[in-house]
């Protein structure tokens, strides 16, 4: 996990806070989320507290604290998925699974994110969970297919 | 020199000054939320836009140099429009428990909404549900108070140099917070309280203990003891009207006694006493090639910020306990047996400048067998509404004088009020220690003034000392840079926290700008020069002290009750 981050931090040498972004996006892609330690380590290599980092970082939908889940889900927020009620389906999850976009669940099963728009405006309202697409999900449909995960990270985990 | 003109008057100015400048030093006051003297502009409140003939917008005047012939209007009604729009949209997510707030009556937000006749709530916004972060034992945070000014962020990172905070998120869900938005208390932050110090509302405020020691107070169990900092007694005035810098130490201790303090101590005695150890530790350090610089260790911010930041300094650090500290040690001792009380009985309260001192007095070493040195601190403000809660008219008591044996102090402790006070103090000693003489002129004045940094070199017998006063964080971390990189040539390093010292403490009354804060300091600096005894060690009741139950400076006794150790602390920097 470290090593990870110090060859990151080596393609970056004298750098300073204009670096900072597209560090936090390769850290972010190398380990799935931006950990307590790697924003320390970032900050020390740019010279840079980490409140400020973290405040970067709050400003952008992109970034996450938390470790991806199992499951990584995404809810297209793009305007055509918004005008087949994508807002209702975004609630849903997160009423499901109790946690807010950005967020993942305490079993480490489901990670919830926000996306603007995946090119798929001909399936909306559409989620993309690990890649998989769901077309013209409605809200009472989310929890059929958040069973049909929960089952498969169950099985899979015994 | 160039003229433009400010609401149809020719006005003089400096060609690259801000418009805000001229119109300060003009005596017309535009209103700003975010303005910070000295700092580069953010003009981020907006609040200080004026009309500018020829540009369409309103130009924000903290931020937007002058130029030959410019024509001004400060109060167009557009302006004022604007200013009225910006306070209306600011409340509007604002919580509405005035009457309830700390900053009632003492809020630039609150007083700004009266200026500009704000009589109907023309918006109504969503509000966020933002908690109180009270995990700090020093500040309170809480956001839903905030307007996002950023003058604590600035405070934080460019004048203390921690930047324990910064802007959290974005648009209507941003807040200030600590990396991670964790609670205060594992945070960098160092309790030194300059970002309360700058707030205009009561988002940032100082853990108040009020009810404790009123509690204490009314405890016919307790036997409550109080002590006031070397600074309070030249900044309380303030709080009640009286001129800046005017020495109160009279009425404030009459005033404590009718609060109900059953003694009234000097803090700046435990100075006298600080400087007796300190100057001999570093009379010992440089006669047995010891760890140097030497640092002192009197501000409990400046303590915390080498312990995060420069952990590799601790050595250095004086382990002199701070005159706070050392009061409450001497109090619980000395004066407990002189007076036949058991210490356990004994609620010790201090005021000061000071919410970093909050932090000091419950500091785990400080505390021992569950009897801490200092049991409750008071800043100076919450001194203020102490006095005012019990109807004390402070303008008109009868001076009256402090208690024994901790009651007389030397001007050399009284000094350590402000920036290069202590170091002027314990050079005093220093040279009595070595050459067995007195200072033909006592003041160094090099080290006088609010400077942030201060060197000088002084002969003391045979010795050259590199002396270095520093205030302000920021303003030390180059000098220890400096001296990581091998600079050598400084022997003794006094470090406040706060700029300019005490004075301008986390604790101190608000609102005061760099006039009051040159008044402050005048006003101890005529104390030294009218003061009898100038040096700690000629003040008798430090030699009764060391002679009935002390011992020698630097004696077993005095490492057991006066010093203390510090630790690394490992947190998000």
């Amino acid at each position: 996990m470290t090593t990870q981050i110090l060859s990151i931090l080596k393609k970056y040498p004298d750098s300073s806070r204009d670096a900072l972004i597209p560090i936090l996006q390769e850290v972010q892609e190398a380990e799935g989320y931006l950990s307590r330690e790697s924003i320390a380590r970032i900050g020390e290599h740019l010279k840079l507290p980490t409140s400020k980092i973290y405040g970067v970082a709050t400003f952008y939908n992109q970034f996450r604290f938390q470790p991806l889940g199992k499951y990584h889900i995404q809810v297209c927020r793009g305007t055509a998925c918004h005008v087949k009620g994508s807002a209702k389906v975004l609630d849903a999850l997160k009423r499901e699974l109790k946690i807010d976009a950005g967020e993942t669940t305490r079993d480490g099963l489901f990670s919830l994110e926000v996306v603007s728009c995946i090119g798929a405006c001909g399936l909306a309202p559409v989620i993309s969970i690990n890649g998989e697409f769901f077309a013209g999900v409605e809200a009472d449909k989310v929890k059929k297919i958040l069973k049909k995960f929960r089952k498969k990270g169950a099985s899979n985990g015994k | 020199m160039i003229t433009i003109e400010v609401n149809g008057r020719k006005v003089r100015a400096n060609p690259k000054e801000t418009i805000l400048t001229v119109l300060k030093r003009e005596g017309i006051k535009v209103p700003t939320l975010c303005h910070l003297p000295d700092l580069f502009p953010t003009g981020a409140c907006r609040l200080c836009v004026v009309e500018i003939e020829g540009i369409r917008g309103l130009v924000p005047s903290c931020a937007y140099p002058v130029s030959e012939g410019m024509k001004i209007k400060t109060h167009s009604p557009r302006a004022l429009r604007a200013r009225k729009t910006i306070i209306e949209l600011l409340l509007s997510n604002h919580p509405d428990d005035c009457l309830y707030c700390v900053r009632n009556g003492d809020c630039e937000l609150q007083s700004l909404a009266e200026e500009l006749g704000i009589r109907e709530r023309r918006y109504t916004g969503a509000k966020n549900e933002y908690k109180i972060d009270t995990s700090s034992p020093a500040i309170i945070r809480d956001p839903a108070k905030c307007i996002l000014c950023g003058k604590c962020v600035r405070v934080c990172e460019e004048i203390q140099g921690v930047a324990a905070i910064d802007f959290i998120g974005r648009g209507s869900r941003a807040q200030v917070g600590p990396a991670f938005n964790e609670g205060m208390n594992i945070s960098s932050c160092v309790n030194c309280g300059q970002c309360i110090v700058v707030c205009p509302t009561g988002a940032l405020r100082e853990r108040s203990s009020i009810k404790e020691v009123m509690d204490a107070i009314a405890d016919p169990e307790k036997f409550v003891v109080v002590q006031h900092a070397p600074s309070v007694s030249v900044t309380l005035g303030e709080a009640f009207g009286i001129k800046a810098g005017k020495d109160v130490m009279g009425i404030m201790a009459a005033a404590m006694r009718r609060v109900g303090f059953d003694r009234v101590f000097d803090t700046s005695f435990a100075a006298d006493l600080t400087i007796m150890e300190e100057a001999s530790e570093f009379v010992q350090r440089l006669k047995n090639n010891g760890k140097l610089p030497l640092l002192t260790s009197c501000s409990p911010g400046w303590i915390k910020f080498v312990e995060t930041f420069y952990p590799e300094f601790i050595d250095n650090l004086s382990s002199c306990k701070s005159p706070q500290q050392m009061m409450g040690a001497v109090i619980k001792s000395y004066f407990a047996e002189k007076e036949g009380i058991d210490p356990a009985k004994i609620f010790s309260v201090s005021v000061m400048p000071c919410t970093a001192k909050k932090f000091e007095a419950e500091r785990p070493e400080l505390i021992h067998h569950g009897i801490a040195d200092v049991d409750a601190v008071l800043t100076t403000r919450e001194l203020a509404r102490i006095i005012r809660m019990r109807g004390l008219d402070l303008k008109n008591m009868t001076p009256e004088g402090n208690d024994s044996p901790f009651g007389e102090r030397s001007s050399a402790g009284k000094l350590f009020g402000v920036t290069g006070g202590v170091m002027e103090a314990a050079v005093r000693t220093a040279h009595y220690l070595v050459t067995g003489k007195e200072m033909e002129d006592y003041v160094v004045e090099d080290l006088r003034g609010l400077e942030g940094i201060k060197i000088t070199k002084i002969k003391i017998g045979d010795l050259e000392l590199g002396l270095a006063v520093a205030s302000g964080l920021g303003n030390v971390r180059n000098l220890l840079d400096e001296i990581r990189a091998g600079r050598d040539d400084i022997h003794f390093i006094e470090v406040m926290t706060c700029p300019g010292g005490c004075i301008a403490g986390g604790g101190q009354p608000l609102a005061a700008d760099q006039k009051a804060i040159k008044s402050r300091m005048k006003s101890l600096y005529e104390i030294d020069r009218d003061a009898s005894i100038k040096t700690s060690h000629s003040n008798p009741y430090i030699q009764r002290l060391y002679s009935e139950y002390l011992g020698q400076p630097l004696s077993e006794k005095c490492h057991h009750l006066l010093h203390t150790k510090y630790q690394k602390r490992d947190v998000l920097k």
